[in-house]
């Protein structure tokens, strides 16, 4: 029954056994033998990034548009400090993801060994959690301990170091049947009680509001369908997080657009003025709350989530309901359904009626230009050219082009937008598009960047050359890294310190030399068809988009000020940050 | 504006500042937190309270069941009711941790912590430290011509006002082990 075999050998038993198909890594002296073991086998594809780190960003996006954990193989020492990014980001943003790390021989740990790192240690902050694994016989088991612990309960990334006299040696392999993971069943089944309050808040509520998260997404796709469920049978309008999009369609008729620093005007006035917030897997992050003393003021709070820690930390909420999103809405609908489906739908009514006039404001306008493409008009025109697409996927760098994405670009479907949000980690969107594209290889694949946050992992498009990955690169290039220019222009007195992007290189010639293709484009007249090109080639694409260099990604709320003091459009921003404001980041 | 001028304490309402406005009492709690006795895992709970800015006034650890390899952490912290609770929920969520059990809020429970205290004089000094060591119920656990080691046992306050008395006595080492602590009754 159970089989004797090389630790080497059990790494890829295990993988086969939960089911993995790929795996995102690099080779390297510590994990020679699981390599050779691959070597051997052709169950598994192993994608061969450049570096480490955009190992862990594409097993992230792979996650988030799979559904299914990312799995990183990568070597000792610098193999795994390379990693500390993408776990940290994993972390915080709460995706599956396996890390399997080699690490010199037991015999060897703590001599200061060639390419040794305390991996354990150093990953134990940013890892949901982690293991040495110092006997073979453990290996197998531990490999399935980590899948249970990385997918149960609120995801999150785990590490496993595996000495390389561990890969060597034989032991006897656990079936993943087999594997104790009993200790750690996190609660999914929320408490009927709190459910019930919830529902009887709804039924009066005057002015409710649904705030949903990446919790909604992590959920599966079954809690996004219940969510639609309850947003179409309340009529309560609904607003997500940057990590929640695509949880609730942008086409439906109740969708208020992303809330937050840089959410839409009318989505934030909501989340002030509600009498009623649902917050339905998100966390009230600073980048949501801004001042947490004016933040909702009137307003009764329910927070469905599954980490009790995320209940209270930042904001006191009335009804608490700790508990997996699915499961929640499911009682929840089930609930208010056998009360007999009551709203207070003719406050409620009025409600919309104040929030249509919010909307009259159309916050994302801008002042249009036909000589310079404005990043706007540019991510419109994406849009308008792509979103028809089957199969389309978005991922971001970070920074001014991400919350542009954020408020131009429309998700119907949830695991369609790939970014990185609580870590905020520039250099995110290469590695996750190759991450995508290698699980949906027939998809539409779009990299929406900023030059500066771009070229922190261009390495990766070696790999998308190397696998025949298709991903489209659309760099909104304003030779500025944009939201630092931004924030200096707003808070430091314009002194533009560091700011901007020196030496570019030529963008279209990077393309060729990486093996893909160019475009360049600066005309507004001529920006459909460089478009319609790139959608066109069937190959890796760098679009070098010249836009406009200044422009400011509005509406924002001011650090230190409430979702009610906004700046809007082109509204003077001057002395709009005080000094305490200048302190937040 | 200027960055530089900004007045200490500015920052008060920023939205890291996680204390609950509501309140801001300091308390001070003894939680027994059970956790897998396994490699790090004392990092992993002194790694939360350093990265997450909690306060640790004393902490013990040691194994206390073998066959199920556990392990039992006896950590002292103050903060206010809201940083309490999320210090409790995050010790529940670690993977490594079965059960966190807040003794100062479920009802009575005992504190005990040993102290061993070096004592080095002579004559009337000497006389005066022994003499108070037995109404405090301390053993002599070692003794030369001109020291005295002392073992107690008891609640921090009774060793803080032990050692208090012995410092004017030729107090020069004191070992403290921390609070271990327990729920009365069944």
């Amino acid at each position: 029954m159970s089989k004797k075999m090389t630790g080497a050998d059990m790494v890829i038993q295990a993988l086969k056994d939960q089911g993995v198909d790929t795996v995102f890594g690099y080779p390297g002296g510590a994990v020679l033998p699981i390599y050779d073991a691959i070597f051997q086998q052709s169950d598994i594809q192993h994608i061969l990034v450049r570096h480490e780190q955009g190992a862990t960003h594409a097993a992230e996006a792979y996650a988030r548009s799979t559904g299914k954990p990312g799995v990183v193989l990568v070597t000792s020492g610098p193999g795994a400090t390379n990693a500390v990014t993408g776990l940290t980001d994993a972390l915080m943003d709460s995706i599956p993801m396996i890390v399997l790390t080699g690490q010199v021989p037991t015999f060897m740990i703590g001599s200061d060994a060639f390419q040794e790192a305390d991996t354990v240690g150093i990953t134990r902050p940013c890892t949901k959690h982690n293991w040495l694994v110092k006997e073979t016989d453990k290996l197998s088991e531990t490999i399935h301990q980590a899948f249970h612990i990385a997918t149960s309960g609120r995801p999150g990334p785990v590490l496993i170091d595996i000495p390389k006299d561990v890969q060597f040696a034989t032991g006897t392999y656990t079936p993943k049947a087999k594997a104790h993971v009993k200790h750690y069943q996190p609660q999914v089944k929320g408490d009927l009680a709190a459910i019930t309050e919830l529902v009887e808040l709804m039924e009066s509520a005057e002015r409710p509001i649904f705030y949903t998260g990446g919790g909604v997404i992590n959920s599966g796709t079954g809690a996004s369908q219940l969510l639609r469920d309850l947003v179409k049978s309340t009529d309560f309008p609904i607003t997500s997080t940057l990590m929640g999009l695509g949880c609730y369609p942008a086409s439906g008729k109740n969708w208020l657009g992303m809330l937050g620093m840089h959410g839409t005007y009318e989505a934030n006035l909501a989340m002030h003025g509600c009498d009623l917030m649902i917050n339905i897997g998100a966390r009230f992050d600073d980048r949501i709350t801004g001042v947490l003393e004016k933040f909702s003021p009137n307003s009764k709070k329910a927070h469905i989530d599954i980490d009790a820690s995320s209940i209270n930390k930042v904001i006191h909420v009335d009804v608490p309901i700790l508990g997996d999103v699915a499961h929640v809405l499911e009682d929840l609908l089930k609930v208010w359904k056998s009360r007999g489906r009551k709203t207070n739908s003719a406050a409620v009514k009025k409600w919309w009626g104040q929030i249509d006039e919010w909307r009259a404001k159309k916050c994302l306008s801008y002042t249009n230009s036909d000589k310079i493409i404005k990043p706007q008009y540019a991510l419109e025109r994406l849009e308008a050219l792509t979103k028809n697409h089957p199969d389309r996927y978005i991922t971001t760098e970070v920074g001014q082009h991400q919350m542009w994405a954020a408020q131009y670009l429309g998700f119907e479907d949830p695991h369609r937008w790939m970014t990185s949000g609580g870590l905020g980690t520039m250099g995110y969107g290469v590695p996750a598009s190759v991450g995508v594209q290698v699980a949906h290889p027939d998809a539409l694949v779009i990299n929406v960047a900023g030059e500066a946050s771009w070229m922190m992992n261009m390495q990766e498009m070696g790999t998308c050359t190397q696998y025949n990955l298709p991903t489209k690169q659309f760099i909104l290039n304003n030779e500025r890294l944009g939201m630092v220019r931004q924030w200096q222009e707003l808070l430091h007195g314009e002194r533009y310190s560091n700011s901007w992007s020196e030496s570019l290189p030529d963008f279209v010639k990077l393309a060729e030399a990486f093996g893909g293709k160019g475009i360049q484009c600066s005309d507004p007249a001529d920006l459909d068809d460089a478009i319609m090109e790139m959608l066109a080639y069937d190959g890796p694409v760098i679009f070098d988009c010249l836009v406009e260099k200044h422009e400011n990604c509005f509406p924002m709320i001011p650090s230190g000020k409430a979702h009610n003091e906004m700046l809007m459009g082109d509204a003077s921003t001057k002395d709009a940050i005080d000094a305490e404001g200048m302190t937040l980041v | 504006m200027n960055a530089l001028s900004l007045k200490k304490g500015s920052s008060r309402k920023s939205a890291y500042n996680l204390k609950n406005t509501t309140g801001d009492t300091i308390e001070t709690h003894t939680l027994a937190v059970l956790v897998d006795n396994e490699a790090g895992v004392l990092a992993r709970v002194i790694g939360l309270f350093s990265g997450r800015g909690y306060n640790i006034d004393s902490l013990t650890v040691a194994e206390i069941n073998h066959e199920d390899n556990q392990s039992r952490i006896t950590i002292v912290t103050t903060g206010t009711p809201s940083v309490i609770v999320q210090i409790k929920a995050q010790l529940a969520r670690m993977v490594a941790v079965h059960d966190v059990h807040d003794l100062t809020v479920e009802g009575p429970s005992v504190e005990r912590e040993l102290a061993m205290i070096k004592v080095v004089s002579k004559g009337d000094n000497r006389v005066e430290a022994l003499r108070t060591s037995e109404i405090f119920r301390a053993s002599v656990v070692d003794t030369t011509l001109e020291s005295f080691v002392f073992e107690l046992t008891g609640t921090p306050e009774k060793i803080d006002a032990f050692v208090e008395l012995m410092t004017p006595l030729g107090l020069v080492d004191v070992a403290r082990t921390g609070v271990a602590a327990i729920s009365r009754g069944l």
